[in-house]
């Protein structure tokens, strides 16, 4: 029976000729990822098992982005407790501020995820680097004490859908419109336990940047992974960032998927999740009036250098509404150095706007852009939960930096359109 | 292994930001995470929950981000077991890493109401519902995945040599 490219990379790391949907494996990993909440629950499990040194101190990476720069007392001691455990184990990919990013979009930046890796990540959001065609998936804290200590990992083969893309994106139209479209077509819990994999001549027509987007989301669809055919821009991606070698799989002919679906990217439209889950998804037909007091542009899944563009383009020699506080967060040191050297800071704060240092900040409801009782904000990040950006009874609104941008020009939720 | 309790059930979705606000992460204090637990979709629940209580929930329980913070405040809030439709899987598998011990049974979630009392033998995969006489059959987890969940969770298990 044949495999899908998630089958042949975890057969491939589990030493075996071919796996199946549902086999138990113990696989090699090539990656282990933490960050500033999740690792110090790991560190805590990881010296429960008295070893002093880790697996492979270059296949362990710690980014410190989720409450840095440190916001209280209690993240800076959260922080020390990781910085102090990377320096006894001589952990080299160790990023904190100054050369810190958010850490899906760092650890691809630096080269160190690339096609037919097997990552585990203390993030959900790890799913990221299937963009590159690498299984990656998000573990728990437990999880990432033990591939600290192992290298490996164990796994239940997942089954998939296949997402055919065809056809090309419209102008104003991005991955996150795709991938928020797909979420609203299979739900919140649609790919539960499953790999979703993209194929077709549709995904040569996004950029690799728009893949990430798209890959980063699949665990809103409940996925265990999204993944993306290898072509020449991936591999070039991969060359840029001064990878190593990559290794790329492609799903057989016979593999066998449990659901396959046909997009034509042409027909995608700009997309918003209402609150309160990433499926609650609405074209702009179906919209309305929505007042909104915050935007915020950034995060693993939107705060790369196309998006600062995207955003740039749309505020170039406007203003963002009174009363929109507007957050624009570079998603690491090199983006904010890029997106300086380009003109696009410059737009954004002459819009009106703030630039923040990288940090995933508001996305969790961390810090840097809290919102009050009743507030509505437009955000290009992931996740529109109860409390997720503040308090319990304010709202986030899902959208492409486009989307983002627009609104925060209008003070409501506007497609691109109604601003160019 | 044998629990009994009162149920506190909850609907489909719930996410590990109510589970346990992000707000809340700069600590891994259980005893300070468990005080938090639930707060921003049942800020009565840490309140209420004593010591062997049952969580009951629909599709998807713990569903988003990954943080172990969720399953770690619900074992040390006192609740016994969760019973749920379906589990997001890095919850589910964070919940036996760690050894909180949950059963998926969708016919049991949706014939149990808030405050029925419960018995669910994990073993047989059998729960009872005391207060009804109903009983609902659950597949229970493979061996191994029992022990590790009775020994303490993943870490547990590998000091205890349980798993090599």
């Amino acid at each position: 029976m044949g495999m899908t490219m998630t089958q042949k990379i975890l057969a491939a790391h589990a030493g075996l000729d071919s796996v199946s949907a549902g086999q138990l494996i113990l696989a090699d990993i090539d990656l282990v990822l933490g960050n500033d909440v999740t690792t110090p629950v790991a560190v805590s499990e990881y010296k429960k098992l008295g070893l002093d040194k880790v697996f492979d101190k270059n296949k362990v990476a710690m980014v410190m982005d989720h409450f840095t720069p440190n916001k209280d007392i209690k993240a800076a001691t959260q922080c020390k407790m990781c910085r102090e455990f990377a320096g006894d184990m001589d952990i080299v990919n160790y990023f904190d501020v100054g050369d810190m990013g958010v850490e899906h979009a760092i650890l691809p930046e630096k080269g160190l995820v690339v096609s037919g890796d097997v990552v585990i990540g203390a993030d959900s959001h790890t799913c990221t680097y299937g963009a590159l065609g690498a299984f990656s998936t998000g573990v728990g804290s437990t999880d990432m004490a033990c591939g600290m200590a192992t290298g490996k990992a164990w796994f239940k083969v997942p089954s998939a859908i296949k997402f055919e893309l065809k056809g090309e994106l419209q102008p104003n139209v991005y991955g996150k419109d795709v991938i928020l479209h797909i979420i609203g077509m299979i739900g919140v819990d649609g790919a539960l336990y499953k790999s979703m994999e993209f194929c077709g001549e549709g995904v040569h027509t996004l950029s690799v940047s728009e893949r990430l987007c798209m890959a980063n989301m699949a665990i809103e669809a409940g996925g265990k992974n999204g993944i993306f055919e290898v072509d020449d821009k991936t591999i070039e991606f991969i060359k840029e960032a001064g990878g190593k070698e990559p290794t790329i799989y492609k799903a057989d002919d016979d593999a066998v998927y449990d659901e396959t679906y046909v997009i034509d990217l042409s027909e995608i439209r700009p997309t918003v999740a209402f609150p309160h889950l990433p499926e609650n998804t609405r074209t702009f037909d179906e919209i309305g009036e929505v007042k909104i007091d915050q935007v915020v542009i950034g995060s693993c899944t939107n705060g790369r250098l196309e998006d600062l563009v995207v955003a740039a383009n749309i505020l170039k020699g406007k203003k963002v509404k009174k009363g929109v506080r507007t957050i624009v967060i570079p998603a690491t040191n090199k983006i904010y150095l890029d997106a300086m050297e380009m003109g696009l800071l410059k737009i954004f704060i002459e819009a009106g706007a703030i630039v923040s240092t990288p940090t995933c900040g508001p996305c969790l409801g961390g810090h840097m852009g809290i919102l009050a009782e009743g507030e509505r904000a437009v955000a290009t990040t992931n996740r529109n939960f109860v409390g997720r950006m503040g308090h319990p009874k304010s709202e986030v609104y899902l959208a492409s930096p486009a989307v983002a941008a627009a609104s925060a020009i209008t003070g409501k939720i506007s497609s691109p359109e109604e601003v160019m | 292994m044998l629990f009994e309790g009162k149920v506190i059930k909850y609907g489909d979705n719930v996410d590990t930001d109510v589970i346990i606000p992000a707000r809340y992460l700069n600590t891994i204090d259980k005893k300070e995470l468990a005080a938090h637990c639930m707060e921003d979709l049942d800020a009565t629940f840490v309140n209420r929950v004593e010591d062997g209580d049952i969580m009951v929930a629909g599709f998807n329980f713990g569903c988003g981000s990954s943080r172990e913070h969720a399953p770690i405040a619900i074992k040390a809030s006192g609740i016994s077991l969760v019973i749920a439709k379906s589990f997001a899987r890095i919850f589910y598998r964070n919940s036996i890493n760690i050894g909180l011990p949950i059963i998926e049974c969708p016919e049991a979630v949706d014939a149990i109401s808030e405050g029925d009392k419960l018995k669910a033998d994990m073993d047989a995969g059998v729960i009872y519902n005391l207060t009804t006489g109903d009983e609902y059959k659950a597949e229970p987890f493979p061996a191994f995945i029992q022990e590790i969940i009775a020994t303490g969770g993943l870490i547990e298990s590998i000091k205890a040599g349980k798993i090599k």
